[in-house]
């Protein structure tokens, strides 16, 4: 943009844990730490020295506010180091990513850390509004007549708690949760239940492909717990899935009639993901070689109960205005936030009349290969910590460019509430 | 006349500040006791609200006495005179007619913390740096200013005896709860909290009478009996004496008087003049580690191991940022776990457990190589790999980046030679465990440059440990001197004496532990390999008992079985006690094999003088310290009586009992002046 280069430097995840019923090991403070200080370590240059730390993060805990700022003080990066966090629901990740470009860009900043981290495991669950009220007024008594009296204003449906993710997984204004989305989606463009078992279960195996095949353990560091356990993997993948397990699993969101399960949506999990991006002049001033280029990136509004969307409507604004076809990808990420949800944005860019009727283009831009959308997998096999999930794509599309020759990808996301948001990266070849 | 004491009159009350002349941290020396005094004298007759003392040094309140005005007196009266002389300036301080508050930061010990109890109030700051305490048990003496008269009133008997016999130092916190202190505030209120006290003139704190019942006449002698008990687990009567006097004091409810008396006893006691060399040396050495700079921030070890692990533990927690590297992340998550542990336990504050967690990185790749300023290695103590191991370090690191190897008896010249630059590398030997063991045996090979010496020496000052230059030569001097003692253990179990015997007879000499336990707890595997790196060299010969107890499988704690036996949980099994008598100098065969490769260590140079050598041994094996290290002993002892004695040994057992060359050179074993 305006010819001003900006790289992604380096970079690396942590392994992505599915949360079980209780909270998980780390916060989400500590999985960004986990994940950052290698990327930190391999560097010329100090923590010091760096400009700008920009985290995006969803559900922080209570004791987390302004994560990024916790992040970059844990980092050692001193209190010089301004930082700040970014919410863009499911794209937050991503935002962070473009907000550092945008920096560098601008000629503000040189040396960005940026990424994403959530601990969906730890997100909190509160007293309800009503029980609220209460503990005000039993706070306010100043006697025992009116200790009493507030007492006795106690029901039992006050303890009803408030679970912070759920909310956080529903559309308030249309009050769907993301999975009905995901229904509607499969409803509008007639999406299968097999296809998207078929869609989920091939996820798995290319995550394991990857994995075996060592390309992940570049982008992913060895995760270490104060128990002596370690992880290496994401925890969500099953290796031992298949169709008839998926088809066995019975709808979770539209509980009756539905198609969307948990198989074949992104898992709940905790994970980070950090990058560090660098202007031209930092990146001849410090020697550092480089993992890939941010080009540009765009951003777009769609429906909120048909959010799953958000994609085709950033991706095509992004592409026309780079003057590029689907087809000049090598790669593309797509958040797999739900199996239907990436086959609908496949059949929305097939279709001629969504193209006239959402797009106002002439012509459908035509599906993306489906050997180059996800080739290692996505959320549903390894996991979608929401506010993490937008930088791992953007790692994850550049390592795997390099390997494969380099190019151009996009890495986009739907967001809940109606967006979606898109990136285009470049990668030289590894040699 | 001195300036060490600013007398400033603001209006109501008088602030009077210590700032010591020439020196970095304020002591009471008798200088500044007389000059006290004179400001004491003119306060006396002032019309005030009150006085707050003070320190004006940022390092802290008050050290203490003056450590070095000990050295020069020689006559108990002499040393009496001088707790005399203390105790009347803190009773003028206690008999102002005025109210006074000490406000207190930083190191407040020995003479401090008595200048402060003769105060009608004390201030704490509110921080991690401010510790209070008597810690003149350690160096073989009590309180002398009134302390032991002063402090039981204020805290109650058992927290008093317990400060005095051990010699711990309190945080602020914990002087608080235990009543040492009146007040704990940030250093944003301390003033404020000082004026308000003079203003108010609250009642003197007193112990609650609960806290004084040990003290009541009927209980007393059971108190005596069960402390007794605890001071015999660490200090032997004949060894130290100074708690048993405080114990003594505290029964016979001592006046000042006594007190002074007693002191003047323990002064000029071989115990104390021996604990003091000691506490000099330890002081010259933390000197040496401060006197250069290290710019050094990140600390990259390779091996997690016990050795590598516990290496990068410590520096973390003072502060370095260490990534830690192993192949396995089973090892490096084990590191892991044991740092969380170490943390938990040693900072307690949640948050300083996580910065210090934040700062301990394990590094399965290596890439601290890239930024890391120092590279400590602490693998497998084999020459191929620690020398294919820095070829590789070297292509990564920067050309700054100074290194280090851990180990404990390659020569570093052997190991430099896979460097193209072997000017920057040195050895930094640690003694397990760590946290314990204060020494660094800091290993120049013949092509270090000094400059990584003093490199080397800074960060060792700075993670708080003893910095001790040494040759490159087998063992350097710890492991070289020690060799032959335990060597000499193990024979002696050849020939059929039993174990405990053996033990029994080093630790009643004053080790720390016996020759035995020892090569059990270091493994005997470790031992047997170090003993015959070294036998080639130096000439000595290793047990075929040795060989044939490793050869069993039997490595010591462990495994479970060594010369002793071990349970699950490494507590070493009893042996029923060895009643037949033994007719073999046990004592002596220890510990002149010892003092014979001392000997020889300081002929060939392998540190500069005798009290290197002593620094080494006390700090690095914990050899009997109220001796004041082996070559203090000899000096005790005389150079005669151990030269005949070695004769005699070494007709009845051997050549390896001839006296070293050195011997007859008084010139090498002449001490310097710390």
């Amino acid at each position: 943009m305006n010819g001003v280069k900006v790289y992604v430097v380096d970079g690396a995840r942590t392994p992505f844990l599915k949360a079980r019923t209780e909270p998980g090991p780390f916060s989400a403070s500590d999985l960004a730490v986990a994940c950052a200080r290698p990327v930190l370590a391999r560097q010329p240059f100090k923590a010091s020295q760096i400009d700008e730390v920009i985290v995006g993060c969803v559900i922080p805990a209570a004791d987390e506010a302004n994560i990024a700022r916790l992040i970059a003080l844990r980092l050692g990066c001193g209190k010089r180091v301004p930082a700040h966090t970014v919410q863009r629901n499911c794209a937050s990740g991503l935002q962070a990513v473009a907000s550092a470009a945008e920096r560098i860009v601008l000629g503000r900043a040189n040396l960005v850390l940026a990424g994403g981290t959530e601990a969906m495991s730890r997100a909190p669950i509160q007293w309800n509004n009503s029980m609220s009220g209460w503990l005000g007024k039993m706070l306010r008594a100043r006697n025992t007549w009116q200790r009493l009296q507030a007492l006795a204003r106690f029901r039992p449906a006050l303890l009803k708690p408030v679970y912070a993710l759920l909310l956080g997984l529903t559309d308030p204004l249309v009050k769907l949760s993301m999975g009905q989305t995901a229904e509607i989606l499969a409803h509008r463009f007639g999406i299968s239940r097999e296809s998207q078992d078929v869609y989920a279960l091939n996820s798995h195996k290319r995550l394991a492909a990857a994995f075996d095949g060592g390309t992940m353990n570049t982008e992913v560091e060895t995760l270490y717990d104060l128990r002596e356990n370690f992880y290496t993997e994401d925890t969500g993948l099953r290796r031992d899935t298949d169709l008839d397990q998926l088809a066995k699993l019975r709808p979770v969101f539209d509980r009756k009639y539905g198609q969307v399960t948990s198989g074949n949506s992104s898992q709940v999990t905790d994970g980070a993901a950090m990058l560090l991006l660098a202007s031209e002049s930092a990146v001849k001033e410090h020697g550092l070689n480089v993992l890939g280029e941010w080009v540009d990136h765009e951003w777009a509004g769609v429906d909120p109960s048909q959010m799953g969307l958000g994609p085709v409507h950033a991706t095509s604004k992004l592409l026309a205005r780079r003057q590029m076809k689907m087809g000049d990808l090598q790669q593309m990420e797509l958040n797999e936030a739900f199996a239907a949800q990436v086959l609908a944005c496949q059949a929305a860019w097939d279709s001629a009349q969504y193209a006239r009727e959402e797009l106002g283009l002439s012509a459908p831009l035509g599906a993306m290969d489906p050997e180059r959308l996800n080739p290692e997998g996505g959320a549903i096999s390894n996991g979608h910590p929401v506010g993490a999930s937008g930088a791992r794509l953007v790692l994850h599309l550049l390592h795997a460019l390099r390997q494969k020759g380099g190019g151009q990808g996009v890495a986009t996301l739907c967001i809940g509430g109606g967006q979606g948001g898109a990136m285009l990266l470049r990668a030289e070849d590894k040699k | 006349m001195s300036n060490h004491w600013h007398l400033d009159y603001q209006g109501e009350h008088a602030v009077l500040t210590l700032d010591v002349e020439g020196q970095s941290a304020n002591v009471l020396s008798q200088d500044v006791l007389h000059e006290f005094e004179k400001h004491l004298e003119e306060l006396e007759s002032k019309m005030l609200e009150g006085v707050i003392i003070r320190s004006g040094k940022t390092s802290g309140f008050i050290a203490g006495a003056d450590v070095r005005e000990f050295v020069k007196i020689t006559e108990p009266e002499r040393a009496t005179e001088l707790a005399q002389l203390g105790q009347r300036v803190l009773s003028r301080l206690a008999d102002l007619p005025f109210p006074s508050v000490a406000v207190i930061h930083g190191f407040c010990l020995g003479g401090g913390t008595e200048l402060a109890l003769a105060c009608s109030y004390r201030i704490a700051r509110d921080d991690p740096s401010t510790r209070l305490g008597l810690p003149e048990v350690r160096l073989g003496i009590h309180p002398g200013f009134a302390g032991t008269v002063r402090l039981p009133p204020l805290v109650g008997d058992f927290a008093a005896l317990d400060m005095m016999l051990t010699g711990r130092t309190l945080s602020s916190r914990e002087a608080r709860r235990r009543g040492l202190v009146d007040e704990v505030t940030p250093e944003r209120h301390l003033l404020n909290a000082a004026l308000t006290f003079l203003k108010n003139a609250p009642p003197r704190r007193k112990a609650p009478w609960y806290r004084r019942l040990p003290a009541w006449k009927p209980l007393r002698s059971w108190v005596v009996k069960l402390m007794s008990a605890r001071v015999r687990r660490k200090a032997h009567p004949d060894h130290y004496p100074a708690p048993w006097r405080i114990l003594d004091l505290w029964r016979d409810r001592a006046t000042e008087y006594e007190e002074a008396e007693s002191l003047g006893e323990l002064l000029v006691s071989r115990t104390s003049r021996n604990l003091v060399h000691v506490f000099l040396l330890s002081e010259a050495l933390k000197r040496h580690g401060k006197a250069n700079a290290h710019n050094i921030e990140h600390v990259h070890v390779v091996g997690a191991g016990v050795m590598g692990a516990d290496i990068a533990i410590w520096a973390a927690n003072k502060g370095f940022r260490v990534t830690l590297q192993d192949r396995e992340p089973e090892i490096l998550a084990r590191a892991l776990k044991k740092a969380y542990g170490f943390y938990k336990a040693k900072l307690k504050d949640p948050r300083a457990v996580q910065e210090a967690m934040d700062r301990f990185i394990p590094d399965l790749e290596g890439h601290g190589l890239n930024c890391a300023d120092l590279v400590i290695e602490a693998i497998v103590e084999k020459t191929g790999p620690k020398q294919e191991l820095f070829r590789a370090i070297e292509k990564k690191v920067r050309p700054e980046t100074l290194l280090a190897t851990n180990t404990s008896s390659i020569p570093l010249e052997v190991i430099g030679e896979a460097l193209a630059d072997p000017s920057r590398l040195v050895g930094l030997h640690f003694f397990n465990p760590v946290a314990k063991m204060q020494l660094v045996e800091i290993v120049h090979g013949a092509k270090t440059s000094e400059a990584a010496m003093a490199r080397a020496r800074a960060f060792t000052g700075a993670i708080e440990r003893l910095p001790l230059d040494v040759k490159s030569s087998p063992g350097f001097l710890v492991n070289r001197i020690l060799m032959p003692y335990l060597l000499e253990a193990v024979k002696m179990v050849e020939e059929g004496v039993s174990v405990t015997a053996i033990d029994n007879a080093a630790t009643e000499f004053g080790m720390p532990m016996g020759p035995i336990t020892l090569a059990d707890t270091v493994g005997l595997d470790i031992c047997l390999s170090v003993a015959e790196e070294l036998s080639g060299p130096l000439g000595i010969e290793v047990p075929a008992r040795l060989r044939e107890v490793v050869g069993q499988g039997h490595l010591g704690r462990k495994s479970g079985q060594g010369f002793y036996q071990y349970d699950a949980r490494g507590h070493k099994q009893s042996l029923a006690p060895d009643k037949t008598a033994v007719d073999v100098p046990v004592t002596e065969r220890l510990v002149l094999r010892l003092l014979n490769e001392a000997v020889a260590c300081l002929r060939e140079g392998v540190v500069a003088d005798p009290d290197a050598v002593d620094a080494g041994m006390v700090y690095g094996t914990g050899f009997a310290p109220f001796l004041g290290g082996p070559m203090r002993y000899v000096e005790n002892l005389g150079v005669t009586g151990i030269s005949h004695s070695l004769h005699r040994l070494s007709q009845e057992y051997g050549p390896r009992f001839n006296p070293d060359a050195g011997w007859t050179n008084p010139d090498l074993l002449r001490s310097g002046n710390a």
